[in-house]
């Protein structure tokens, strides 16, 4: 299991100073007349999370310094000690202390070691004082038993199972440990009639065969050693009546559990096997961390690996496959091998989707106590993974999904219980992988959207809306620029950004996103996203002499159309036919400004795009074909340019623009429009 | 799907133990303290409950004493979090009704095996 700890820093820092400042604010409030019982409690137990903290993510540093505030508060909590205006100014000194070596911890610095020295020393002579009592319990020494066979007897008491232990899972623990052989004394189980099923009237004894100490069998029964009689003692199995080494007990104690009974506390069975050799089952956390910027220029390397060896293949296709036939297999090789560096490479900056799913419910928690409500959180398939870059870009679009099902999707507890619903509103968080694609979604299960109070907003914002619109084309209006139907401005969710930000966002990424709302029931928000925005399946395509690159997942259909399909509406703006719906058509060459190739789509290809539901037709001359091409951002390069959302290299070194269907679709209609 | 609830005030330790938890496939809810889980526990069930010992409003004995009175609870793994000097603490907890501890600091693979142990 390799569980990066360093991604609960941030927040176990946060929460370290904040604690800080509030032991702070406590201590100067805390004189030695007025030692209130509650303030130190509240001190206390900032530092003990600190400390607990500090231990967790591995601050030694500064968990052994806030062993001695911790000790010295539990003291002055137990009333042991007094607080007296030494020690409450010493405490001071060390919460400033605390805060340099945190300080440390957080920038990779160091803290004045001086001081450190110094306030320790002065916590550690306070506790040195006679009513100090450092706290920490005796450890009892090793035993330093010889490996060999245990003998032990456990006889839990009657009620071991209200405290939540029950014997079986001892016994497992215990067979993990080494070669056990159970055998089980029912002498106090009662008639049926006076059996109570919740009492525990068996008894074991058990002959372990294990290289463990008798401490690490003590282990096993710590948190029942006050529930149960029990004795641990070395055994040899030469000359006891419980033992018999012949092959076929061998094979039966080798088997799961075998049960022997004990009558009248003497043994009719018992069997001693052999101690398997037990490989240590501990799994080492074999990660290491590396600098994103590393990964990144790997990613590129790998990128320009693709394009050289596309180069390759390119080149190589002029060849005569008989006469170059070994050429041609180590190709065909380099080809698997590229493919295989590049998924590995990807995979590599694949991070679970936790990384954002984990902020929400304190964002749900918090949102809710303010606004009154009740909501439980529910996530599902956190470890689904995605590209860190996708992760990041996410975040805030989901932050504000979340924040908007809390403020106007779940209902005020009364006006649930009142349509007959949990007074506490359930949010759902759910990604999943879909073919090349993650699917996030945001549910809730409140009131849904209002149909006439989104169209009448719309009409309000001179938005184009009609009653007869479908569902669907209603929900979408929720995205247009300026949408807000919240009849208050919150602070919570109307802080000017609204779903339309969302929208851009998710566009960004060239993902996709769709409502589905049930007035009553709730709303279901579905984003769809590539999962890396590193390399993209595309269809390339020419236009005149230049080459375009269409996202295929963008990519609905292509046809020849015949003369008949195309028709011009209101003049200029013209449509093609596609089973009985009419589809705007655009021309790539218009739009992109070639001067070369075909204008009229008779001659040419006409390939059907479609992204957010909405779908044009564009004209191109030819296919090209389909290919994986690694992205090059024009935005960071050169500068944003509309219609195009990025740039690749060819097999044959040219470049070629990647197309923004999302963009192309705006173009169309302000051209369907005009 | 085995549920847990996980009870700290310290939100890096909670985030931690219920990633943790979460990524060996277990569903986890979480809350900041004992009166908040109390609540939740009557309102949902739980396989196992992991609690803090010092928490505000309602601490982790009080806590487990609080979930041993429920019927749903009666035995219902209760495990506590707490730090090696509590062995005072340890005794308290067992008398009012947890099943075992976990010493912090614990790494997510001990904290794995321990939950795992009880109710995997």
């Amino acid at each position: 299991m390799g569980i990066d700890l360093a991604r609960f820093h941030q927040t176990f820092f946060e929460e370290s100073f904040e604690g800080l400042d509030a032991m702070e604010s406590a201590l100067l409030r805390l004189s030695p007349q007025t030692a209130d019982r509650e303030a130190i409690n509240g001190i206390f137990r900032a530092a003990h999370s600190i400390k607990g903290g500090a231990a967790t993510f591995g601050f030694n540093e500064v968990s052994a310094f806030t062993h001695l505030l911790e000790t010295l508060l539990d003291e002055m909590r137990a009333g042991v000690r007094p607080v007296g205006g030494a020690e409450i100014d010493v405490l001071l000194r060390a919460v400033d202390v605390l805060r340099e070596l945190l300080h440390a911890a957080r920038d990779g610095g160091s803290a004045d070691p001086a001081a450190v020295q110094q306030i320790g020393d002065a916590l550690t002579r306070l506790l040195a004082t006679p009513a100090a009592d450092d706290g920490t319990p005796p450890r009892a020494a090793p035993s330093a038993a010889p490996p060999g066979t245990w003998r032990i007897r456990f006889v839990p008491q009657p009620q071991i199972f209200t405290s939540g232990n029950d014997p079986l899972r001892i016994l497992r623990a215990l067979s993990q440990l080494g070669e056990l052989d159970v055998c089980c004394d029912t002498t106090r189980l009662p008639g049926l009639a006076d059996a109570d099923p919740e009492r525990c009237y068996l008894a074991w004894e058990l002959v372990l065969r294990s290289a463990c100490d008798r401490e690490a069998i003590a282990e096993v029964f710590a948190w029942v050693e006050d529930e149960c009689e029990l004795s641990i003692e070395p055994w040899r199995a030469d000359g006891d009546a419980c033992a018999d080494t012949s092959a076929s007990a061998r094979r039966q104690a080798a088997e799961a559990q075998p049960l022997r009974l004990i009558e009248g506390g003497r043994t009719t069975d018992g069997a001693v096997a052999e101690p398997a050799a037990r490989t240590a089952q501990r799994t080492e956390s074999s990660s290491i961390r590396v600098a994103t910027e590393k990964i990144d220029s790997l990613i590129n390397l790998v990128g320009e690996l693709v394009i050289t060896e596309a180069m390759l293949q390119q080149l190589a296709r002029t060849l005569d496959p008989v006469m170059h036939e070994k050429l041609l297999a180590g190709l065909a090789l380099l080809d698997r091998n590229t493919r295989q560096i590049q998924e590995a490479v990807m995979a590599t900056r694949m991070l679970p989707v936790d990384f954002v799913f984990s902020r929400f419910p304190r964002v749900v928690r918090d949102l809710a106590a303010k606004l009154g409500k009740q909501v439980r959180l529910q996530t599902v398939g956190e470890a689904t993974e995605l590209d860190k870059s996708v992760i990041e870009c996410i975040a805030d679009p989901l932050t504000h999904l979340v924040r908007n099902a809390i403020d106007h999707g779940i209902e005020r507890p009364a006006e649930r219980i009142a349509a007959g619903k949990d007074a506490t509103g359930t949010i759902r968080l759910s990604a999943a992988h879909q073919g090349g694609h993650i699917v996030i979604e945001v549910a809730d299960d409140g009131r849904g959207l209002d149909r006439t109070r989104i169209i009448a907003k719309a009409r309000e914002r001179g938005l184009a809306a009609a009653e007869t619109m479908s569902d669907e084309e209603v929900w979408r209006l929720i995205f247009e620029p300026g949408f807000s139907t919240a009849e208050t401005v919150t602070d919570v969710s109307g802080r000017g950004v609204g779903m339309d930000v969302v929208k851009k966002n998710v566009d960004a990424l060239s993902g996709t996103i769709e409502v589905a709302s049930t007035a009553g029931w709730g709303t279901r928000i579905t984003i769809r996203l590539p999962l890396t925005l590193a390399i993209l399946d595309g269809m390339s395509v020419r236009v005149g002499d230049e080459v375009f690159i269409i996202p295929l997942a963008s990519v609905a259909e292509s046809l020849q159309p015949s003369p008949g399909q195309i028709r011009s509406v209101a003049g200029c703006a013209r449509v093609i036919k596609l089973r009985n719906e009419y589809v705007p058509l655009v021309s790539l060459r218009e739009i992109y400004g070639v001067r070369t190739g075909a204008h009229d789509p008779a001659h040419g290809l006409v390939v059907v795009l479609e992204s957010g539901g909405r779908r044009i037709a564009a004209v191109v001359d030819e296919l090209v074909g389909q290919q994986q091409v690694v992205i090059k951002s024009i935005e960071s390069n050169y500068r944003r340019v509309p219609g195009i959302s990025g740039a690749t290299i060819l097999g044959d070194g040219r470049v070629a623009l990647i197309t923004d269907v999302a963009e192309i679709l705006r173009i169309g209609s302000r051209a369907q429009a005009a | 799907m085995k549920r847990i609830l996980a009870v700290d005030d310290s939100a890096s330790m909670r985030q931690m133990v219920a990633f943790t938890l979460k990524s060996a496939g277990f569903e986890v809810a979480e809350a900041a303290d004992g009166a908040i889980a109390l609540e939740m526990a009557k309102k949902e069930s739980f396989s196992l409950v992991l609690c803090d010992v010092n928490m505000p409003n309602m601490d982790g004995i009080a806590l487990v004493r609080a979930l041993r009175q429920l019927p749903a609870y009666k035995f219902t793994p209760l495990l506590m979090l707490t730090t090696e000097s509590g062995a005072e603490k340890k005794q308290e907890g067992k008398q009012a009704g947890a099943t075992g501890w976990l010493v912090k600091p614990f790494n997510p693979d001990q904290l794995i095996a321990t939950v795992n142990k009880v109710i995997g």
